[in-house]
């Protein structure tokens, strides 16, 4: 059975269409991430599979159960973690994790192995209220209280936005302890470089599904050769790219400017002499395998 | 029931833990009647007046001194000019002008009739009727007194006269507070009631936390329950606690059942907290919630008969009384408190709000969802 089913599902709002035709499936055991800017339709995706709105167009099944039909039974099988911090700030950590076990019908002691790991590191914050804790910590609370009902999936919105790069690499840590416990995962994430730790990932833009592959496979499919350009002076030589007749795209990564060139084989030192002529100073200029970031983008061209 | 029983501790708690909640429920009440009941009267005092008196007699100085004697009224100016005199309208020097023509005792002595001229300052209606009253009073009786002085002996006055005797029921000193309490502590319980309810559903979503509520299994009624039970309580207590603190402190009577009143209150509680659900469901931040809900609450309080008899309302304006809650809940426990109306004498009202909390809350519950769009 396919954790999740989504056939051409359609969402929009008044004149606005959040969700535009997306079809995907998500196997058991995975951890499949929907990968995009703000704005392309990742949270709108997410509240339809957690039953939370309903699609215009299309059908969705979440573990076999039609999320218009069967939401009630769907309810009791997922986790959902909302990318805004959703628990209640003046109810304390111990409060607000019995709350939600509760509700669901469940005791925090009967699935405390499944959130061992992760509410070990809050245990000494157990009485402080929830508002009061610093940001990775809310997120690792919100993350205990979307597991204590044992979910079969997880729906995690954008969990990493506005964490630090320590706290994401825990995040992300317990994430696949989670998976090698059977639990499938849907994440969101604007973070390019969260790409390649997920299984397989939908890129995602303007509410369209520009590629759903595993991470190696989407990298694979990028043809060109790709260059990272640097000169003492970035706008000028991003402006002298522009500009350039064999340009294929050219936009900045870092230090550095990734380029793409329309003829096939071209090598580094064309490129830096073409450059020189036009007295660019303090060139650098090295062929780079490419990632997720640039297949997004040169994927974004082609639309 | 464990859920249910989980969700109100959950709501007390976060009650509790609000810092104003606690001087909102116990002292608001105190404020409110202390300060209401004692400023909310229909009783006018100390109104300014001012004379012309043209005659300068010794009539129209005992007339005058009748007025300042009472009490009620304080002299602010004489003038011998009308127009001046009228000048202190526009000031708010004064309420009433009260001119005396020249030969006024003369007349009288002549005559056996005088006339007098009293301008009354009508721009609040009901105070320009209470001034009238009190300036007629005031002349009969001073008219009836010269009458006798004149005459010599007052039981030989030939015209036929009916006396009325008063006899004031069930406020027998004309206390005024003794009718205002029950009032404002229907004000309260209102207010407690729909505001507290419909801000807290709305809270819930403007934090977020409807959302991750939604996609839990929780029941729609439990959810619901759990959201209007604290309220309720609240709302009883608030009125025991009221009720006590006004037979405490202005020793307002309680002549009927205790428990006719908690009877009643509870049934009506159901239709002030269904309104602040009802509200809850198409707003979604607090701000919102709260002009809406204020809207509501001003027009049932001023229209429902707390501060201005419903009687005296224009006609369609006392049809429509009949869909305000607060109006029936402030003549029952009038009813109950200050005549001792038992059970079988305020059925009718019993009926009406059950009826209306059967609609509301069906209306609520049903606008209610856990999913959008």
């Amino acid at each position: 059975m396919k954790i999740v089913e989504v056939k051409n599902i359609v969402k929009t709002f008044d004149k606005t269409t959040a969700v535009d035709d997306v079809s995907f499936e998500v196997e058991q055991g995975e951890i499949f991430g929907l990968i995009g800017p703000d704005g392309a339709g990742k949270t709108t995706l997410f509240r339809m599979l957690t039953t939370l709105l309903k699609p215009v167009k299309g059908n969705a099944k979440v573990l076999g159960l039609d999320v218009v039909k069967n939401y009630k039974q769907i309810r009791k099988k997922v986790g959902y973690m909302p990318g805004r911090f959703s628990l209640y700030q003046d109810l304390s950590v111990e409060e607000n994790l019995k709350f939600f076990a509760t509700i669901f019908g469940t005791t925090v002691e009967e699935n405390y192995n499944l959130i061992k790991d992760i509410y070990i590191l809050l245990e000494p914050f157990k009485k402080r209220k929830a508002g009061k804790l610093s940001g990775g910590m809310k997120q690792k609370l919100a993350l205990c209280c979307a597991l204590i009902h044992k979910p079969d999936v997880l729906f995690l919105d954008e969990p990493t936005t506005g964490v630090d790069p320590v706290s994401r690499n825990e995040f992300w840590d317990m994430l696949r302890k989670l998976k090698e416990q059977g639990i499938t995962i849907l994440v969101s994430t604007p973070y390019m470089d969260e790409a390649s730790l997920c299984d397989r990932v939908a890129l995602m833009q303007k509410g369209k599904t520009l590629s759903i592959d595993t991470p190696d496979n989407i990298i694979r499919q990028f043809k060109k050769s790709l260059f990272a350009i640097h000169s003492e002076n970035q706008y000028e030589l991003f402006q002298t790219l522009m500009k350039y007749e064999h340009r294929n795209t050219v936009f900045p990564f870092g230090e550095f400017l990734h380029y793409t060139d329309k003829r096939e084989n071209i090598s580094e030192d064309e490129i830096k002499n073409y450059l020189e002529t036009l007295n660019l100073k303090g060139l650098k200029i090295k062929s780079v395998k490419p990632n997720i970031e640039d297949c997004f983008m040169a994927l974004m061209e082609e639309k | 029931m464990r859920i249910i029983r989980f969700i109100l501790k959950k709501e007390f708690l976060q009650i509790f833990r609000n810092k104003a909640m606690i001087p909102l429920i116990f002292f608001m009440p105190l404020v409110q009647l202390l300060i209401l009941s004692n400023a909310a009267t229909y009783e006018i005092k100390n109104i300014k007046f001012s004379v012309v008196d043209f005659d300068q007699s010794k009539f129209s100085r005992e007339l005058i001194s009748k007025f300042t004697s009472t009490g009620y009224f304080i002299l602010t100016e004489n003038s011998f000019s009308v127009a001046e005199a009228e000048e202190g309208f526009k000031k708010n020097t004064t309420k009433l002008v009260l001119n005396i023509p020249e030969d006024f005792e003369k007349d009288y002595r002549k005559n056996g009739t005088a006339k007098i001229h009293a301008i009354i300052n009508a721009e609040d209606g009901s105070a320009a009727g209470i001034i009238n009253n009190y300036t007629m009073n005031i002349v009969q009786q001073f008219a009836g007194g010269v009458k006798t002085e004149w005459s010599g002996i007052a039981a030989l006055d030939n015209s036929p006269v009916i006396n009325i005797n008063y006899s004031n029921w069930f406020n027998p000193e004309l206390d005024y507070k003794t009718y205002m309490v029950p009032g404002i502590l229907v004000a309260l319980v209102s207010m407690i009631g729909m505001f507290l309810t419909g801000m807290n559903i709305v809270r819930e979503k403007e934090i977020g936390t409807i959302e991750q509520l939604n996609v839990t299994p929780i029941k729609k009624m439990h959810f619901i329950i759990g959201k209007l039970l604290p309220f309720w309580i609240i709302g009883i207590f608030e009125l025991a606690f009221g009720t006590t603190l006004g037979m405490l402190i202005f020793n307002i009577p309680m002549l009927g059942s205790p428990f006719l009143i908690l009877l009643v209150a509870s049934i009506y509680l159901l239709v002030i907290l269904g309104m602040g659900l009802f509200i809850s469901t198409f707003t979604n931040t607090q701000q919102q919630a709260m002009f809406i809900a204020w809207f509501f609450l001003v027009i049932f309080m001023l229209m429902g008969g707390i501060f201005t008899p419903v009687e005296s309302m224009p006609d369609w304006a006392q049809k429509v009384t009949f869909f305000n809650p607060i109006s029936h809940f402030s003549r029952t426990l009038r009813m109950i408190m200050l005549k001792g109306s038992g059970f079988y004498d305020v059925l009718n009202t019993i009926y009406v709000l059950a009826g209306y909390a059967a609609v509301m809350l069906t209306f609520a519950i049903f606008r209610y969802k856990k999913v959008e769009g």
